[in-house]
């Protein structure tokens, strides 16, 4: 059946330039992480350790985000619950409009691609500015991210010159990588001075403590939360941990699985608006805490091993489903294997329920995973629900699935039957001439022997007692 | 595991139809090692193909039929990871809650993966009685990751004096079959194949072995669509090949 998704992945893989962009950039990455890890039993030991901060925090997380909600209260940080996109939205919106914006700056951040701020913000007449480097390159181009670290990784430095050159055309031509840095920072400095509000994501919230901690290396992200007046900070309710001990061993395993950093550039606490004798910071702090179906996540014993994840892409870097079709290949916020497992979760199978199929299952992602999120198996869990919802389906397609599954066990589940069939398959050995479909287009057809291993092996002697 | 006296052997499905002498090959390196060997004729197919594809009904309509079929105290030798993995791994999964649990656990005890087997369990010695000749490997996923068992692979070829092993580039990758994903997601599962399919060529052997019969079958259909001079052959018959002869 040609889906949504299948036309999408040809067409991603019709895409010569980027897809060599994108396998430059994975192999870069996954050399990088190996170099980071060269200590194989310090890995392990650290992602054991990483699983059980994620689990601990999970098991307890209604209990954690309300000491969550209580401390940054008490520090001077605003929190709000929203239960789905509209709710974020409205909530960010209301806050900017009580401060009179009309533009915002914003550090990257996931969750606001997933609730789709800035399209939003535009139709209310509100201008989100893109800080971070790649998600600039990505709002200039009008496109999404295609990676969840990395936005901007399908493209090359001559398309992001080209880019730079019809948006800043005042600034000479450059393929430079520090130059057009250089370009993007010289027009960036000019927004952060200008703009009153600034937004970015979250990387672990502190329930102990109330604290924010955002991790970024150029700098955007603590301009966008400490140059302008008002910071909103917006992220999923599954990222907070317990205590602010989980953060070193988080962090290490974030940087290292993500681009081979033992740290990145900036590290920023945030624990609260500007105090009365400080000289800067935002005079007003918000986290706005997100559901978006989470709950429902959470609700799944084994399902919310997902909700582990701590964003580092190191399952998407090692996918080699990813690495041939890109992040626009998948056509959702959260590519690769990652978003593979989330994706149909957050929307639905119904929705987004073929993405569990677009995977080998070759555990390349679950190998990576700082946190052990065991990808296959939940792919597998999500198979195996999308199978039951077909055996209700009066489509076609589903009809046929389920009867062609049926036909197989009634064959397989009985030696007699078995025999029977491989006697006709084996003495057709001209069926596999005639082998059409999707298979064949780009591979011989698969040779059928004359004589099957039971015959050979009774033939041997070696079935008798 | 310790070298038993008898063994029973699960074919695969894979094997029984489209490379019964690989079975052959692998059930005749046993036996050479002092080791008997038992094909139980109840045996069809791990259940793999159903249980991936999110069918755990059907899937453990055949498994079950594997259960009865493979009874006993012996090892259960597979030459296939992939499927080992299934029976090992997924079984004790599939048939929780049921009746049929304990004795899957049993069986998923006493899976062992061909290579591993013969490597690791028997400590096999190979003398290599063919001519110089460089052979591609490709581990397969489930041999990989999944069962940890590309290492016992690469030991057994090592063992083989005449042969010089090379890996292609982006060895570690997945060939791009994954069962139903293949014919699910065809365009992605061809251009991972393609891509497979190059790098052994470029390696410029002129055989390619592996552990697992469904990536032979990817990879091999691919290369000589392209026209690639490349046989594909499962590791078992190599070995068989060129140290069962004479003894």
């Amino acid at each position: 059946m040609t889906t949504e998704l299948r036309v999408r992945a040809a067409q991603a893989l019709g895409r010569d330039r980027v897809r060599a962009n994108i396998r430059r950039a994975m192999d870069g990455l996954i050399d990088k992480r190996r170099a980071a890890f060269p200590d194989t039993e310090e890995l392990e030991r650290l992602r054991d350790q990483g699983k059980a901060i994620r689990d601990h925090a999970l098991a307890k997380l209604p209990a954690l985000l309300e000491q969550l909600e209580q401390n940054c209260t008490a520090n001077g940080i605003r929190v709000h619950w929203a239960q789905d996109a509209d709710a974020a939205n409205g909530i960010i919106l209301d806050i900017i409009r009580r401060h009179g914006g009309t533009a915002i700056i914003k550090g990257k951040s996931m969750v606001s691609e997933e609730i789709g701020l800035n399209r939003f913000l535009e139709e209310k007449g509100v201008e989100p500015i893109e800080t971070d480097l790649g998600e600039l390159i990505i709002q200039l181009a009008q496109e999404h991210p295609s990676h969840i670290v990395a936005p901007a990784v399908h493209k090359d430095r001559r398309e992001i010159a080209e880019l730079f050159n019809r948006h800043y055309p005042d600034e000479p031509y450059s393929e430079d990588i520090e130059r057009l840095t250089a370009m993007a920072r010289r027009v960036m400095r000019e927004r952060f001075k200008a703009t009153k509000i600034g937004l970015s994501g979250v990387n672990f919230a502190v329930a102990e403590t109330g604290t924010l901690c955002l991790i970024e290396n150029e700098g955007n992200g603590r301009l966008s939360t400490t140059a302008p007046d008002v910071h909103i900070a917006v992220t999923g309710i599954e990222k907070v941990v317990a205590r602010l001990e989980h953060l070193a061993p988080l962090l290490t395993l974030l940087t290292r699985s993500a681009t081979g950093q033992p740290i990145t550039t900036y590290v920023n606490m945030i624990s609260g608006p500007r105090k009365p004798e400080e000289l800067d910071g935002p005079h007003e702090v918000h986290l706005v805490l997100l559901d978006n179906g989470r709950s429902r996540i959470h609700a799944d014993p084994e399902l919310r091993a997902t909700l582990r994840c701590i964003r580092c892409a190191a399952c998407m870097n090692h996918c080699p489903v990813y690495v041939r079709i890109g992040g626009h290949g998948y056509g959702t916020v959260y590519p690769g294997p990652i978003g593979a497992i989330l994706e149909p979760q957050l929307q639905g199978l119904a929705r987004q329920g073929e993405l569990a199929q677009a995977s080998t299952l070759c555990g390349a992602c679950a190998a990576v995973c700082p946190v052990r999120i065991p990808i296959p198996q939940l792919l597998n869990r999500l198979r195996f629900e999308q199978a039951q919802a077909g055996r209700k389906d009066a489509g076609a397609g589903a009809w046929m699935e389920r009867h062609l599954w049926r036909l197989w066990a009634w064959i397989y589940a009985s030696p007699a039957r078995y025999e029977r069939f491989m006697g006709l398959v084996t003495s057709l050995g001209w069926l596999a001439k005639i082998s059409v479909g999707p298979w064949a287009r780009t591979r011989t057809a698969p040779r059928i022997a004359k004589r099957s291993l039971h015959d050979l092996a009774r033939e041997e002697g070696l079935s008798n007692d | 595991m310790s070298k038993p006296e008898r063994v029973l052997f699960f074919g695969t499905c894979l094997v029984d139809l489209n490379n019964p002498e690989a079975g052959l090959a692998a059930m005749r390196l046993i036996q050479k090692a002092g080791v008997q060997v038992r094909f139980p004729q109840g045996q069809t197919c791990c259940g793999q193909p159903a249980y991936n594809a999110g069918y755990r009904d059907e899937a453990r309509r055949v498994a079950r039929l594997q259960i009865e079929a493979l009874q006993g105290s012996e090892p259960v030798v597979v030459p296939s990871a992939s499927c080992a993995g299934m029976m090992r791994n997924h079984y004790p999964r599939l048939f929780e809650g049921t009746p049929d649990a304990p004795r899957a656990k049993d069986l998923a005890n006493r899976v062992v993966e061909l290579c591993d087997f013969l490597d690791r369990v028997l400590a096999i010695e190979l003398a290599d009685h063919g001519p110089p000749l460089r052979v591609a490997v490709h581990h397969s996923c489930s041999a990989r990751r999944e069962m940890g068992v590309a290492d016992s692979a690469a030991a057994l070829l090592r063992r083989l004096e005449n042969i010089t092993v090379v890996e292609p580039d982006h060895a570690e990758e997945c060939c791009g079959f994954g069962g139903t994903f293949a014919l699910k997601e065809p365009e992605i599962s061809a251009a991972m194949a393609t891509d497979k399919a190059s790098a052994i060529a470029a390696t410029a052997a002129p055989i390619l072995v592996s552990q697992d019969c469904g990536c032979l079958m990817n990879i091999g259909g691919t290369a000589e669509k392209a026209g690639f001079e490349l046989k594909t052959m499962h590791i078992a018959e190599l070995l068989w090949e060129r140290t069962g002869k004479d003894v």
